[in-house]
């Protein structure tokens, strides 16, 4: 099937010289939920903000169902709703009248009933009168999910939706995730939360300096990642791993006072009961243990050598 | 063509202009009633006839001209400075819009605004002074190219400012000057032959001229000359405005 979305070859130089994407390569498939993974400073928000036309890439093709953003930016841009990641509202108009602006600023015919839906759905409908610069930030995020949603697009891009965004909204952003990707809405949403991205997306891509360096299934990313180490600290030092213990696949640490097990949390089974039992039973005794989670950090560089 | 996105931008600014619409009308309301009262009653009683019109009558085109010009330039420059300040641009640059469309929305309204305010000026002169205006029609041609040029120029302003300072020092330290001595108060014929060759080089000149030739049939300059040099005025404009958005000057990064 063809990709809805598909960035080719796109690279991009501010004007500062800063060289923000690095030949990136794309496909997004119609009417999935896509996450952009990636620290700060990435690349995530560049690359989103040249598919919707606010910054003019460098090189490389981007096309929508198709359509070249650049020849065909009608085209694409009627079918895109963009959530930015900043919270940028007017001020002086209200709600109604913003999203209204939206629908028509995209071409769409006036739909009192659809705005009024998105408004409900977003628990906007009791603020609609008033004025965006007298509601909270959270609400001001509502404003603009309901703005990005006044055209009925059928790509969604979220650039970091949970930014500084509250529980209940939190939950409610997922509701309405789920429920236009039911209606057959591409979601593209960015985030430098892995359980963001595990929580919601069916695919991600992993981003780093300008780079994607990885794309994969959630649940191939998730086995990938998801590995945990638990260190055992040993009250006597050991020369080697025992006989009776090869089977967990241990690791001794420089030294022989630390063991360090690494396991997978997406598993049925951690292994960390046989593993404790076994050790019992060898007679090793330890006066402390902790875990740790790689960071995202970690997961980064240990990505970035392996495709060195 | 995308006009439901035109007629958007459109609303949008003339919503804006409305939530202000009392100061908007007041203030030229009081500020031409001034002129009238200072240069018009006071001064103007001790002045003879310009060029056989009254001097109170004489100044009504310049000062019409006068808050056309400042109220298209701040009205259109402010129109879209303001969004690229607070970042709402983002959602026009990704609307499927045509630049073409974007100008004649914020445009359209900005020089929608400044006419509406011209006609005010105009009814209260009226009040004020016996006024004849010999070309009706032509008046309003002048009126309506007058607005949409200096809206567009102020478009430009709003899109090249990166500071409100700028926003406000071109109105002053420009507009205002060139309209003062382009003959709002004076015929520039009464001018030192030297200065008039001057004051020719001032584009308002022409403007005003054009524009009192259709109330009094008197004019500085030609008639032919003042529509030349006002629709040369507006093809520069729109020949910058094009290559600004073709560059993405200041819009995209
Ligand atoms: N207008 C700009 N000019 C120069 N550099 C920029 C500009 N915008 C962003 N950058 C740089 O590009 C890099 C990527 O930024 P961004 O796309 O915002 O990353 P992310 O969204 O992943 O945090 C950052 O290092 C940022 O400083
Ligand atoms: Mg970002």
């Amino acid at each position: 099937m063809q990709p809805i979305l598909s960035v080719t070859n796109v690279s991009k130089t501010y004007a500062s010289g800063f060289r923000a994407l690095e030949h990136v390569n794309l496909d997004i498939r119609r009417g999935e939920i896509f996450a952009l993974l990636g620290p700060n400073g990435a690349g995530k928000t560049t690359l989103i903000s040249i598919i919707c036309g606010i910054v003019t890439l460098s090189e490389g093709t981007v096309s929508v169902a198709g359509y070249d953003i650049g020849r065909d930016y009608r085209k694409t841009r009627s079918m895109i709703g963009l959530v930015p990641q900043e919270l940028t509202t007017d001020a002086f108009e209200t709600v109604w009248a913003t999203v209204s602006f939206s629908r028509g600023l995209f071409g769409k015919p006036r739909n009192d009933a659809y705005v009024e839906k998105v408004l409900k759905e977003l628990s906007l409908w009791d603020k609609k009168d008033n004025k965006i610069m007298t509601l909270s930030g959270g609400m001001k995020r509502r404003v603009l999910i309901a703005k990005a949603l006044a055209h009925e697009p059928q790509i969604l891009f979220l650039d970091e939706p949970t930014a500084g965004v509250d529980v209940e909204l939190r939950q409610d952003m997922w509701d309405i995730v789920r429920a236009l990707r039911a209606e057959g809405v591409t979601i593209i949403l960015t985030t430098h939360y892995i359980d963001e991205a595990e929580e919601m997306a069916d695919r991600i891509g992993v981003m780093h300096k300008g780079e994607i360096i990885l794309v994969e299934d959630k649940a191939e990313l998730m086995r990938k990642l998801g590995k945990k180490q638990l260190t055992l600290h040993l009250q006597k030092r050991l020369e080697a791993i025992p006989e009776a213990l090869a089977a967990h696949r241990l690791t001794l640490a420089p030294g022989g006072g630390e063991i360090i097990y690494t396991y997978d949390t997406q598993g049925e089974r951690t292994g960390i009961t046989a593993l404790l039992k076994d050790l019992n039973l060898a007679g090793i005794r330890f006066r402390d243990l902790h875990t740790t989670q790689s960071s995202l950090e970690d997961i980064f560089v240990d990505l970035v050598r392996q495709r060195r | 063509m995308n006009l439901r996105a035109v007629r958007a931008i459109y609303a949008f600014e003339m919503a804006r202009t409305g939530r202000t619409m009392l100061q908007s009308i007041v203030s030229p309301v009081v500020s031409t009633s001034l002129y009238f009262v200072v240069f018009g009653a006071a001064i103007g009683a001790r002045i003879p006839e310009v060029e056989g019109v009254s001097y109170g009558a004489f100044i009504v085109p310049g000062l019409i001209m006068l808050m056309l010009l400042t109220q298209s330039v701040m009205n259109a420059s402010f129109g879209i400075y303001f969004p690229r300040f607070t970042g709402t641009i983002y959602e026009i640059l990704s609307a499927p819009i045509s630049y073409f469309e974007v100008v004649l929305g914020y445009v359209g309204a900005a020089a929608t605004k400044s006419v509406i305010l011209g006609l005010v000026v105009l009814a209260t002169s009226w009040l004020l002074i016996p006024l004849h205006i010999a070309h009706p029609v032509w008046m309003i041609a002048f009126l309506l190219l007058t607005a949409v040029s200096f809206s567009l120029f102020g478009f430009i302003l709003g899109l090249w400012a990166d500071g409100f300072e700028k926003l406000q020092v071109v109105p002053l330290l420009i507009i205002t000057p060139l309209t003062f001595l382009g003959g709002t108060f004076y015929s520039i014929n009464l001018l030192p032959p030297a200065w008039q060759t001057v004051a020719l080089c001032n584009p308002v000149v022409y403007l005003i001229s054009g524009f009192r030739w259709s109330f009094f049939e008197t004019a500085d300059v030609s008639v032919a000359l003042s529509l030349a040099m006002t629709v040369l005025f507006l093809a520069v404009c729109l020949a910058t405005v094009w290559v600004m958005f073709k560059t993405g000057y200041r819009l995209k990064k």
